[in-house]
């Protein structure tokens, strides 16, 4: 194209300013995550005494342990009712209901965090006036909401790829003589199964990163790893903190890369096969 | 074709034709509404129930006592049921001046972000569906990233970088600009830095979405007839846009205006939003039903901008 010299520098230099302004905050965390000196920003000499520090609390593993079990959990559920749900608005066509339901499924998405948290806790406490349940606040009550907004996630992914599908298959199946469970099962679980995935990784991070809704409806005991990284950094700044952060961004580039890599490699294949294809075509 | 399933059906069909029918219709009527019961139940008992209870409470009178309000429904001496609806909570919001002045500077603080966040957000979005192949994805993965990090702790790395002792102090007086650290961390410039770096991605990605679905050949023409760049955008991309930007704009506006954790750890005491009030008239102050009615209200500031997102993401589906 013509004339796009000037503007293509504008652009690249936003580009530049954006991903920087992005990632240089998490460089940084992840440099001062080695520093020696228990001052974060002040420079004392290389060590990675924070990380034995971060190793050796066993408060920080009690609360990895507890986030990584609600978050399992809350993913498993979340995936299995946001994919019926999904399947029911997509699938179902008109049903008693229908408007309300869908209002239930998107409103969880753009709810401040406060009211979601604080509804839920007012619920919690109300059932438990009522009929003694829940008896403490904790693992349960926090799953429960984690899975309450999850599945919502969950439902839009599995609604967007369902309504970008054609039912052919399905009615095929089903002029076939399936029964309508069967085709659910044989064809459309299939079909939708790369979107469960997503759906099941996506409520697995959300639940991990959730401080606002687990601090109302959590019970003395059940301390979240955001809950304790909150309560820590709410006081300044703290190396074994960066230590933390540094490990999950570790984490998280790693399986960034490797989804990436797995990705550009299916892609080439495809490509292959799309050319091989119209070669014999 | 051999259909078993049909040849079965047909045999019994024969001993009793209109009760097989309805009992196997009902079977696949039943299927179905399983399917939609179990998370309908779900959502009606734990996302709108719980709503009502905020609503009830926010409406109830406030008491020193477990839990700190007075019922609603009670019954009268005479066996007359009462019910007592206290409006008193909303009137004080209204009267008390700090309420009001939170609000507003809530809805301040996220405007000017999400403002910031499209000044930014628009161009890096443009750049991204413009870049060639291999760039392109590349480009796409570093603004998702960020979303499998921790909220809090990308929060946490801002205070390493704004802190009085923090990074950007440290370089300007290494550099001799200042004497004295500046206050960064713990004032409203920090909240809109935080809000701007944590939902960035949210304005990017909705935008990128609508932009990669335009057609180039509707630039190229605007320019072949004439069109100067500066009136191509005007009169042909920025139009074209409009959905991603408003989509992109309410992703960032609507979880901005009720933020907890940004005001907590970047703003300090020093900036008042709405989310940090409601926690602390519900933690500290323990008073329900202000908590409640402060959550209504914000709910009734939000909902015609959440009801916008709801029409503009129902459209897309559509598409």
């Amino acid at each position: 194209m013509h004339n796009t010299g000037q503007r293509s520098r504008f652009l690249i230099t936003v580009t530049c300013f954006g991903l920087a302004f992005l990632y240089i905050p998490m460089a940084l965390l992840v440099f001062y995550s080695f520093n020696y000196s228990k001052i974060v920003p002040v420079w004392g000499g290389f060590s990675t005494r924070w990380y034995t520090k971060l190793f050796e609390s066993e408060e920080v593993w009690s609360a990895v342990i507890l986030s990584f079990k609600i978050a399992t959990v809350t993913a498993c559920f979340a995936t299995l009712m946001g994919t019926l749900a999904g399947l029911a608005l997509v699938r179902f066509g008109q049903f008693k209901g229908r408007t309300l339901f869908t209002g239930m499924i998107t409103a969880p998405l753009v709810m401040p965090e406060v009211i979601t948290g604080l509804s839920l806790l007012l619920l919690f406490i109300t059932l438990g006036d009522l009929i003694g349940w829940p008896e403490r606040r904790g693992f349960t009550t926090i799953t429960i909401a984690h899975i309450t907004f999850s599945m919502a996630y969950v439902a839009i992914i599995i609604q967007s790829r369902l309504a970008g599908m054609a039912q052919d298959l399905e009615e095929a199946a089903q002029d076939l003589g399936a029964k309508p469970f069967r085709v659910l099962i044989d064809i459309t679980v299939p079909l939708i199964a790369p979107g469960m995935v997503a759906g099941w990784l996506l409520s697995f991070t959300l639940s991990l990163d959730d401080l606002v809704i687990a601090s109302f409806v959590t019970g003395p005991g059940a301390v979240t790893l955001p809950i304790l990284i909150y309560s820590r950094v709410r006081l300044g700044l703290r190396p074994d903190i960066n230590a933390l952060a540094t490990i999950f961004i570790i984490v998280v580039a790693t399986a960034a890369f490797v989804a990436w890599w797995i990705m550009l490699r299916q892609q080439k294949k495809r490509e292959l096969e799309m050319q091989m294809s119209s070669e014999e075509g | 074709m051999i259909n078993t399933n049909q040849v079965g059906n047909s045999e019994l069909v024969a001993a009793g034709p209109a009760i097989i029918k309805r009992l196997s219709r009902s079977l696949q009527h039943r299927w179905k509404s399983i399917v939609i019961f179990i998370p309908y139940f779900w959502l009606f008992l734990f996302f709108l129930t719980p709503f009502f209870i905020v609503f009830k409470i926010s409406l109830a009178e406030p008491a020193i006592a477990s839990p700190p309000f007075l019922p609603m429904i009670e019954w009268a001496d005479e066996g007359i049921l009462r019910i007592k609806l206290v409006f008193e909570n909303f009137v004080y919001l209204w009267e008390d001046d700090l309420y009001f002045k939170t609000y507003l500077n809530s809805l301040k603080i996220s405007s000017i972000s999400t403002l910031l966040c499209l000044l930014l957000g628009y161009p890096m979005a443009y750049a991204i569906v413009r870049a060639r192949h291999p760039y392109k994805h590349i480009l796409l993965m570093f603004i998702i990233l960020p979303f499998w990090i921790p909220f809090l702790l990308r929060v946490y790395s801002l205070m390493g970088l704004l802190a009085d002792r923090g990074t950007i102090n440290n370089l300007l007086i290494y550099l001799g600009f200042i004497d004295e650290p500046i206050r960064l961390l713990y004032a409203p410039f920090a909240v809109y830095v935080g809000i701007v770096y944590t939902y960035l991605p949210f304005m990017i990605l909705p935008l990128y979405a609508n932009m990669e679905k335009l057609d180039a050949s509707l630039r190229e023409a605007a320019a072949d007839l004439g069109a100067r760049p500066v009136a191509t955008f005007i009169t042909v991309t920025l139009p074209l846009t409009t959905p991603g930007i408003i989509a992109g704009s309410l992703l960032v506006f609507i979880p901005a205006t009720g933020e907890f954790i940004i005001p907590d750890l970047l703003g300090g005491g020093n900036v008042l939003m709405i989310g940090r009030l409601l926690w602390d008239e519900f933690t500290a102050n323990h008073d329900w039903p202000v908590a409640s009615a402060v959550a209504i209200i914000l709910c009734i500031v939000l909902v015609l901008p959440m009801m916008l997102y709801q029409r503009t993401q129902g459209k897309q589906v559509e598409d």
